[in-house]
C-alpha cells in the first residue's frame, strides 16, 4: 500500500518533531532547569507514529513514563507539552503533572502515567467503552518489555478478551526495563507477543525501527479491531531507546559501541529517509526542507517555555475535586 | 563510630546481617542491575544504590533480582518469611505500594493473628518515600499514614545515617514485618554512626534532638532537619524547643512526647503526609487526650495541604512544610497566653 506525498511528509515530520523534541530535553535537562525525572522517547519515535498516523481524536491511548512521544504523535501541542515539562502554569496540566503525566483527554491520550503497567487495565475500560459505542473506534495501551511483567497487564490482557474489548495491546520491546535485561525479565523465550497470545489474542510482530513496518502492521491489527466483536489484539515491535532509562542513567549496562551501533543501524529516521529516497518517492531536500522547520518549532516551544507564567503557591490548592 | 552516608548505612548494615545469618535475602528490582544485559550483573546496581555489592558477595539465590512485579515481590517476602528465610524487599518507590497491597496489608500483616498466634513473618519491607525531587504525584508521597493505621506491622523512619543503622538491625533481626521508609532526600546525608555490629536501636524509642522548656516539636524524616533549624534559630532568640525524632511511628512512643508536653504545655508535630487521618492528627489527639491538664495552647499538626503531590518546583515547595511555616507554628502556639 503506497503513502501519499503529503502522508509521507506528515509521518516524517512527527517522527522528527519527537526526536528534537527529545534530543534539545536531552540538552536543556542536563543544564539543571528541567525538574523532575524525565524519561526520554528517542529511537522509539517509528512505533508512535507507525501506531497513531492510523488514529483519528476519537480513538484513544493510553501512555507510560516514556510518554512524549505518544502525546505528540496522537496531536498533544508541542508548545503546551515543553511548558508543562518546565513547570510551567501554561503548560498542558498546568505544571503540575510535568513529563510523567501529560495528558489531553480531547485528543484522545489519556496520559502518561508514573506507575509502571497502569495504562493497560485503562485501556481495556477505554476499550470496553469503544465497544459499546459501537462505531468502530478503539483503544491503544503502550507497554514497555518490563511492564509486560506486571500483574496488571495480565489481568488487562484477560479481561479484554473476555469482554471482547476493542483494545490493542502495544509492547515496545527496546530490551531493557531500567538497568534490566529483557532475556532475565521476560520468562516466555524472548517474545512477548506469544504471552499475549497464550491469554486468547491474535497478535502481530513488527520492525520498530523501521515506520512502514509499524504502520503496515497496524494497519492489519486496526482492520481486525476495528470489527465489532472481534476483542482485542496484541502487537509487539522491536525497538531502540537511545538514551539512558531516565536523564543521567550512565548506561553501564550497555556493551561497547553498542549506542552508536543503534543509532547508525536502528535509527527510524535514517531508515525512513533511505526508503524514500531510494524509492524516489520523497527527495533530501523535501526532507532537509522539514528537518529546518521542525528545529525552529521546537525552538520556538522552548522559547514560549522559558517565558511562560510560573504557578503560585495558590495553585497547589486547585484542581482536586470538581466540587468540594 | 564511622563516619558514612544514610544510603551507605542501608547497605552496610544489610550486608552485615547477611553475613551474620544465612536466612536473610534481599529481592527487588533492579538490585543488583544489569541482569541480562551486556554489562551484566551489577553494571549498575540499585537507583539508589542502596544494594551496592551484595550480589557479588552474596549470590543469585540471596540477592534475587525480580521483574517489574511489586504484588509478586512482597507476596514472595510473605512467603519467604514464613517459609523460615528472613526477607528484605525493597520498593523502589514508596508510591508503589498501591501496586502491591494486598500482599502487605491483608497477607503480610495479618498472618500471626489470624493464625492464631502460630506463625512469625520477619520480613522487611524498605521503600524510598518522599517528596523534594520534583518527581510529581506518583513518585513523592510519604506513605506512613496509610501503613501506620495498619495492625500487624512495624513502621520505621529513620532520620540520620546512625538511625538507618540502628533501626534497620532491629528490623532485620525482628520475628514481625517491618516496614523501612528511607526518605531519598536523605540518602546523601553523612553523619558518624555506631560500628559496634550488634549495634540496635529499639522501636518505640524517639530521641530528643534539642531541649528546651517553652515548646514541644515532633517530626521524622526529611522534616526533623528542618524542625531543628527552626529551634537553632529559636534558641538564639531565648526560645527553647525540645525537638523530638519519633523513629518508628508504630510503635509510638507516647511517653517521651507527653513527658516533653508536660513540661512546654506547647505542641506541634510536622508531618509530610496529608492531614486527614494523619500521623500529626494521631499525636495531636494522643497529646489533647493525655497531656489535656499541660496545655497553654491548641495542639498543632503541620501538614501539606489536602492535595497529591505537585510537579513543578514552585508547588511541591509550596506544598511541603517548611522552616518558615513550622517557625510560624511555633511563634503561633507561643502566642497563646
Ligand atoms: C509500579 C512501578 N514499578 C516500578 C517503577 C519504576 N520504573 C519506572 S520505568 C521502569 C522500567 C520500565 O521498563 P519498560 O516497561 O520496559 O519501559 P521502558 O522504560 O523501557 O520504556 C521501572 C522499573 C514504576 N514507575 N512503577
Ligand atoms: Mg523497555
Amino acid at each position: 500500500m503506497q503513502l501519499s506525498r503529503d502522508a509521507l511528509l506528515r509521518a516524517y515530520r512527527q517522527m522528527k518533531v519527537i526526536r528534537e523534541f527529545e534530543e534539545r530535553l536531552h540538552v536543556d535537562i542536563q543544564t539543571g532547569e528541567i525538574a523532575g525525572f524525565t524519561h526520554l522517547y528517542c529511537g522509539q519515535e517509528a512505533v508512535a507514529v507507525g501506531v497513531c498516523e492510523h488514529l483519528s481524536v476519537e480513538d484513544k491511548i493510553v501512555s507510560t513514563h516514556r510518554g512524549h512521544g505518544h502525546c505528540l504523535a496522537k496531536g498533544c501541542d508541542v508548545n503546551g507539552m515543553m511548558k508543562e515539562i518546565w513547570g510551567s502554569r501554561e503548560g498542558l496540566c498546568k505544571g503540575k503533572g510535568g513529563s510523567m503525566h501529560i495528558a489531553d483527554i480531547d485528543k484522545g491520550m489519556l496520559g502518561a502515567n508514573g506507575i509502571v503497567g497502569a495504562g493497560s487495565p485503562i485501556a481495556v475500560g477505554a476499550g470496553i467503552a469503544c465497544k459499546i459505542d459501537g462505531k468502530g473506534h478503539v483503544a491503544i495501551t503502550f507497554s514497555g518489555d518490563g511492564a509486560c511483567n506486571q500483574g496488571t497487564t495480565f489481568e488487562a490482557m484477560n479481561m479484554a478478551v473476555v469482554t471482547k474489548a476493542a483494545t490493542i495491546f502495544v509492547f515496545e520491546n527496546n530490551h531493557y526495563s531500567e538497568h534490566t535485561g529483557f532475556e532475565y525479565a521476560v520468562g516466555t523465550n524472548k517474545d512477548i507477543a506469544s504471552r499475549a497470545e497464550a491469554f486468547g489474542m491474535k497478535v502481530w510482530r513488527g520492525d520498530g525501527t523501521d515506520f512502514f513496518s509499524v504502520f503496515e502492521t497496524m494497519r492489519e491489527v486496526l482492520e481486525y479491531v476495528r470489527v465489532p466483536g472481534n476483542g482485542p489484539a496484541a502487537v509487539e515491535f522491536d525497538t531502540e531507546r537511545f538514551f539512558g532509562h531516565f536523564e543521567g542513567d550512565p548506561q553501564r549496562y550497555r556493551g561497547p559501541g553498542e549506542l552508536d551501533r543503534i543509532r547508525e543501524m536502528r535509527d527510524c529516521l535514517k531508515n525512513f529517509r533511505k526508503s524514500v529516497t531510494d524509492a524516489k518517492l520523497l527527495t533530501h531536500e523535501d526532507l532537509d526542507a522539514l528537518d529546518a522547520e521542525v528545529l525552529e518549532a521546537i525552538e520556538e516551544s522552548v522559547r514560549q517555555a522559558k517565558a511562560a507564567d510560573r504557578p503560585t503557591a495558590e495553585d497547589v490548592l486547585t484542581d482536586v475535586y470538581i466540587s468540594y | 563510630m564511622a563516619k558514612m552516608m544514610y544510603r551507605e548505612a542501608v547497605v552496610s548494615t544489610i550486608a552485615e546481617e547477611m553475613a551474620r545469618d544465612e536466612n536473610v535475602v534481599c529481592l527487588g528490582e533492579d538490585i543488583v542491575g544489569g541482569m541480562g544485559t551486556p554489562g551484566g550483573p551489577e553494571a549498575i546496581g540499585g537507583i539508589w544504590s542502596t544494594s551496592t555489592g551484595l550480589f557479588g558477595k552474596f549470590g543469585a539465590d540471596r540477592v534475587i533480582d525480580t521483574p517489574i512485579s511489586e504484588s509478586a515481590i512482597m507476596g514472595a517476602a510473605a512467603g519467604l518469611a514464613l517459609s523460615g528465610k528472613r526477607p528484605i524487599a525493597e520498593l523502589m518507590f514508596a508510591d508503589f505500594i498501591g501496586v502491591s497491597l494486598d500482599q502487605i496489608w491483608n497477607q503480610l500483616a495479618k498472618f500471626r493473628y489470624m493464625f492464631g498466634g502460630k506463625t512469625k513473618c520477619p520480613a522487611v519491607i524498605r521503600m524510598a518515600y518522599g517528596a523534594g525531587y520534583n518527581a510529581a504525584a506518583q513518585h513523592s508521597q510519604a506513605v506512613h499514614q496509610i501503613l501506620t493505621g495498619m495492625p500487624g506491622l512495624k513502621v520505621v523512619m529513620p532520620s540520620t545515617p546512625d538511625d538507618v543503622k540502628g533501626l534497620l538491625r532491629t528490623a532485620i533481626r525482628d520475628d514481625d514485618p517491618v516496614i523501612f521508609l528511607e526518605h531519598k532526600a536523605l540518602y546523601g546525608m553523612k553523619g558518624e554512626v555506631s560500628d559496634d555490629p550488634d549495634y540496635m536501636i529499639p522501636f518505640g524509642h524517639a530521641r530528643l534532638t534539642r531541649a528546651g522548656q517553652d515548646v514541644t516539636i515532633v517530626s521524622t524524616g526529611l522534616l526533623l532537619g528542618f524542625c531543628e533549624a527552626v529551634a537553632d534559630k529559636l534558641a538564639a532568640e531565648g526560645i527553647g524547643c525540645d525537638v523530638i525524632d519519633l523513629r518508628t511511628t508504630s510503635p509510638l512512643d507516647e511517653e517521651t512526647i507527653l513527658d516533653s508536653v508536660e513540661v512546654t504545655g506547647r505542641f506541634i508535630v510536622v508531618d509530610e503526609a496529608p492531614p486527614r487521618c494523619s500521623l500529626g492528627a494521631d499525636i495531636c489527639a494522643l497529646v489533647a487526650e493525655k497531656a489535656f491538664a499541660s496545655l497553654k495552647a491548641p495542639p498543632l499538626s503541620i501538614n501539606p495541604p489536602h492535595t497529591p503531590v505537585p510537579f513543578a518546583r514552585e508547588l511541591e515547595t509550596a506544598y511541603l512544610p517548611s522552616v518558615d511555616k513550622i517557625e510560624a507554628a511555633v511563634r503561633k502556639v507561643l502566642s497563646y497566653r
